[in-house]
Formats: C-alpha cells, structure tokens, sequence
C-alpha cells in the first residue's frame, strides 16, 4: 500500500522515515519520564529534614574534668568528649607517627590552643560498635584510650587505631568552641 | 513442558469443565503440581525438602501477616509492641514463636535443599537456570530474615543492622553515603526501621514470584532424581500425585512435629538473650552474633584480619562473604563432570562430605567470639570453602573416573545389572 509517508535519502543510502523520528522521539520521552519518576522514589530512602535537622548540637563541657569523659549523642551516633591529662597528651605526643596505622598527629585531631579536648564518634570503624573507655570504670584497652569489646580494636588516648581489625582513627566530627565551656557539634 | 505421557487434565464436573474454558487455573494445578507431572519414580526423601520449603514460606506468610496485625513500626514503640504481642494479644504468643522459628525452620529446609541439589548433581545442565533462580531465592530468604531480625528492636536487632549496614560502608568513595542512604539517616533509627518493615513484608510475595520461576524452570526438565540419570520412558515416572503428594505429605508431617518441639518446648533456644534488652544506640552488647543460619557467611567476613594487597581487611572480608555466595551462580559450569549424582562419583562423594564439615566448622567459627583457636580455624576453613569450589571441583570433576551408571531409572529401581561403561545417560 502508497502512503503519504516522506522518505528520504541519506548519504550513506540508508532511507529515514519519519516513523523512527516518531518511535525515537517516544522512547526518548518516555525514557526521561521514567527518570524523572525513579529520582524522588530514589530520594525518599536519603536521611530526611528532620533527621538532618539534628546534625549540629551544643554541649556545656564546663563539668568535664581533666580525665574524664562523656558521651552524648549527635546525629543519633555516640560522641565521646574527652578531657585529656597532659600525661594522656604527652603519651599520644610521644608515639611516632610511623607506627600508626592511620597517620595522624593529636594536633591535628583537635583545636589548636585546646589539644586537650578530644572529640571523637564513638562508632568503632571496623563494623560500627560503640566502644569502651568513656565511661567511668571501663576498660580503656592496652593503649590508654578506647578499647571495642566487639572484635578487640584498641585505640590511643589521641583516638587513634593501634591495635585490632578497625582500619581507621575514631572519627573526629565537625566541631568548633563557642566559649570555653560550650562546644558545637556538626 | 511435561513428558508426552503426562496425563491429561479432563474435568468431568460440568462446574468444573465450565472453569476450565474460563480461567483453566485447576488444569495448571493439576499439570504443576497433580496427576499431570510425571515424576522419576525413584526420588528418595531428600526430595522432600523443596515442598517444606513451600510450606515454610506460606507459615512465614501467614504468622506474619498476622504478626504485623499488632505491631507497630516506630523505633519508641516497636519493641513494646512484641512484647505486647506475646503477652497481651490472644494467642500472640504462638504467631510470635511459629514466627521467629518458623524462619530457622525454612533455612534448615533450604539447607538441606541446597545440599541435596550440590551431592546429586542437580544444578546441572539441563538444569542450571532451576538453580540460579534457587540462588537467587536464597538471597532473597536472607534479606528478608534480616531485616525481619530487626523488626523487634532489641539490642541484637539494632547492633546487628548497625553491622550489617555497615558492610556497605567498606566499598570505597560511595560506601558511606549508600549507607546513609540505605539507613536514611546516620545510624540505625526510625527511618531505617519502618523501611526494613515495609521491605520485610514485601519480600516474602518477591520469593513467592521467583518460586514460581523455579518450579517454571524445573518442570521443563521435570524432576532429577537420585540416579542423575534422565528419564527415558514411561516406566520410569509415576504422576507427582498420589505417589509424591503422599510422600511429601509424611515428610510434611515429620517437619511439623519438629517444629511443633521447637515452637512449644524452646521457643528462644535459638534466639539471643540480649535482644530482649531494648535497643540502646549508646551500648554495644558484649559479643555480636547473628542468627544460626548467618554463621558461616559471618565467619567468613571476620576470616580476613589483616590487610591484603591493597585492598582493606574490611573490604576483603565483605567481598569474601559475597563471594561464597555468589560462587553458588557460578557451579554449574564450575563443575565439568558429565555424570550428575554423588553415587557414581566415588571422589567427588568423599569432598561433598568435606565441604559438609567445612561449612559446620565455619559456622562454629561464625558463633564463637573472633579470638584464639577460632580465627586461626574460620580462616583456614573459609579458605577450603573456596578452594572446594575453585579448585578441588575442577580437578575432580578432570580427573575422576565414574563408576557404571544404570541403564536407566527402572533398571536401577529393579537392581538390574548396570551398563558396562560409565558414560553418562
């Protein structure tokens, strides 16, 4: 059957209907439509407003004394806020950073002009447990700082990975002073 | 899909011939699983294990459908709303306990299942695609047990999805924001819950599609059975009812009982105690462990201590733990030995014993704490639970020389004397 459908001739004698214009032209259409679906229900699964909403918080610290710790909670994850001695700073001064299995100094891991507040999660970064050492009385592991009851990763008083199977340091979270006695978090 | 001397389907109620030019769905019940399937007449009772497996899915479904009747999916309430359940809902006690070990019920059948497809051959052509689409069901089984763990929300639940979802965190660059995407937040809490319960429900329908597949893609071979060898004629089958519904109905039977102990008399033998201590993200419990079904898998993640090229401890322990899975797609033409059931191959019998042994020594490995005596043995028995498969089956299956085969499924049923050579039927 003729129809009234154009066709023409390209230079390599293929012929172009205006039919593959109208199923490529579809399919596209279609295509960008379906993406344009998928994103939001991809989206909807990302941590929402008010989850996102906790991300910062202020702690008083004023009450930590030197060598003690506490946990609190930021971003539904354990922080720990240590107080550190100066024999703990010195410790963690004396180790050199050739030995560590994540290279980094406590300098680097705390405020300058206030090395002595050590910020850390409290998330082991081997599979996630909360280690032991914040607390008053619990085991603070063979290197004075953290120790994971669950597959024995035992940290420095600087947070630092030094023994066990965490690959990382205990992360140090965003953090800045307000004032002396308060901290943000995030 | 059937042999040529399949009964034939023939209603002879008006009703029912009226429904079958309607909507013919007792004709394909009668060809799927009735009179109309010839079967090997031969299978034995490890053949039972793919309908328990059935009819662990559909206790799995029904429990949970009514579990979900009183529960409620927010991380304030969740864990009293068991509790309510078990102590308060009329018979909540017994859908709660048919439920959680109904779950290690289905595994023990699916192990099994597993086993019996790995020492007779049944993953072989021309039946590979009936056990990939098994591999596929048993991923499947797994995600959907885990995230049913969690539902509870205890200390085992929270710690135990903080470490699994945690596995995502070892792929490099993208692994943590997967996590977060995957928990919808930065840690385990409400937005991770409600989905995982939404996904737990979901789930259990996705495997019962995919079983479909499954018996789709058996019923085109039909069944294997324990000789390997094909059917040949039609006095080698007998229809799958009255002759397998009835085996398959004591088998049924027995399973009940079992379960029926389980259920009644140690109803957390196989639970922790730990989850019945609510979830505190601020407090690790002692020693992380997972269900009994997850052990071997779990002590193949921990076999990696140390860091291997340039590759993370962390990573290899993840990648290994997918790895012995993903193996399992790959065993059909891993093993090139033409001749499918473990009774004609006198090498291959004694290292599917072996790997047996391995896997119960991995899951030991996998329920005691990662120190001493246990890394060093989890590590060297993760190592044969790969070589088994990369190493030792393609050698055996080059180098093995088959005994005889029968000349066919009767004449093994009869005792006849076996062919004289031993190639394949």
């Amino acid at each position: 059957m003729t129809t009234l459908e154009q066709t023409e001739t390209t230079g390599e004698g293929h012929d172009v209907r205006r039919r593959d214009f109208i199923n490529i032209a579809a399919v596209s259409f279609a295509g960008v439509g379906a993406v344009a679906v998928v994103l939001p229900l991809v989206n909807q699964m990302n941590p929402s407003a008010d989850v996102l909403a906790l991300a910062s918080i202020e702690v008083d610290i004023s009450k930590i004394a030197p060598g003690q710790a506490i946990k609190t909670l930021w971003r539904k994850q354990p922080v720990f806020i240590r107080n550190l001695t100066p024999k703990e700073i010195a410790e963690a001064n004396a180790v050199p950073l050739s030995e560590l299995r994540d290279p980094q100094t406590l300098a680097e891991r705390t405020t300058a002009g206030k090395e002595n507040w050590l910020i850390t999660l409290g998330v082991c970064t081997h599979l996630g447990c909360v280690p032991l050492g914040a607390g008053e009385g619990e085991n603070r592991g063979p290197f004075g700082g953290y120790f994971c009851p669950c597959h024995g990763s035992a940290y420095d008083t600087a947070a630092r990975i030094r023994k066990g199977p965490a690959p990382k340091n205990l992360q140090v979270p965003e953090h800045s002073f307000k004032s002396d006695t308060v901290v943000q978090i995030g | 899909m059937s042999f040529p001397w399949a009964n034939h389907y023939a209603p002879k109620h008006p009703l029912m011939r009226w429904m079958d030019e309607k909507l013919p769905l007792p004709r394909l019940v009668y060809n799927a699983v009735g009179a109309g399937y010839p079967v090997p007449r031969n299978l034995n009772y490890m053949w039972n294990f793919g309908v328990l497996a059935g009819a662990a899915l559909v206790i799995q479904i029904i429990t949970g459908v009514v579990m979900a009747m009183h529960y409620a999916a927010n991380a304030g309430v969740a864990f009293d709303s068991i509790e309510h359940t078990v102590r308060d809902v009329n018979a909540g006690w017994a859908m709660r306990y048919a439920h959680a070990n109904g779950a290690s019920m289905f595994f023990i059948v699916v192990y099994l299942h597993i086993f019996r497809g790995l020492y007779y051959g049944s993953y072989k052509a021309p039946r590979e695609m009936v056990w990939l689409l098994g591999v596929v069901i048993f991923l499947l089984m797994m995600a959907t047990a885990f995230m049913g763990y969690v539902l509870p929300w205890g200390q085992m639940s929270f710690w135990g999805a903080q470490v699994i979802t945690g596995f995502f965190s070892a792929i490099p660059v993208v692994g943590e924001p997967i996590r977060e995407w995957l928990l919808g937040g930065f840690a385990p809490d409400n937005a991770a819950l409600n989905r995982f319960f939404s996904l737990h429900y979901l789930l259990p329908f996705v495997i019962a599609g995919v079983i479909i597949l499954h018996i789709w893609a058996l019923h085109i071979p039909g069944s294997s059975n324990p000789t390997g060898v094909e059917v040949k004629g039609p006095q080698d089958t007998v229809p799958f009812h009255p002759y397998y519904t009835a085996k398959d109905g004591f088998g049924l039977g027995v399973f009940l009982v079992i379960f029926s102990i389980l259920m009644f008399f140690a109803p957390n033998a196989l639970g922790h105690p730990d989850n019945y201590i609510p979830a505190n993200p601020l407090s690790t419990p002692a020693h992380i462990v997972p269900e009994w079904y997850f052990w071997p898998f779990y002590a193949i993640l921990r076999a990696f201590t140390f860091n291997f090229l340039w590759i993370p401890a962390k990573l290899w322990g993840v990648l290994a733990m997918f790895g012995a899975i993903a193996l399992l797609f790959f065993l059909p033409w891993i093993d090139r030995s033409p001749v499918r059931s473990a009774r004609y191959r006198p090498m291959y019998k004694w290292f599917f014993w072996v790997l047996v042994l391995d896997v119960f020594v991995l899951g030991l490995c996998g329920m005691k704490p990662p120190e001493g005596v246990w890394v060093l043995l989890g590590q060297l028995a993760a190592i044969y639970y790969f070589a088994h498969f990369l190493i030792i089956l393609p050698i055996v299956s080059a180098i093995e020389r088959p005994l005889p085969l029968p000349m066919s499924i009767t004449a093994s049923v009869l005792g006849e004397e076996p062919a004289t050579t031993g190639q394949p039927a």
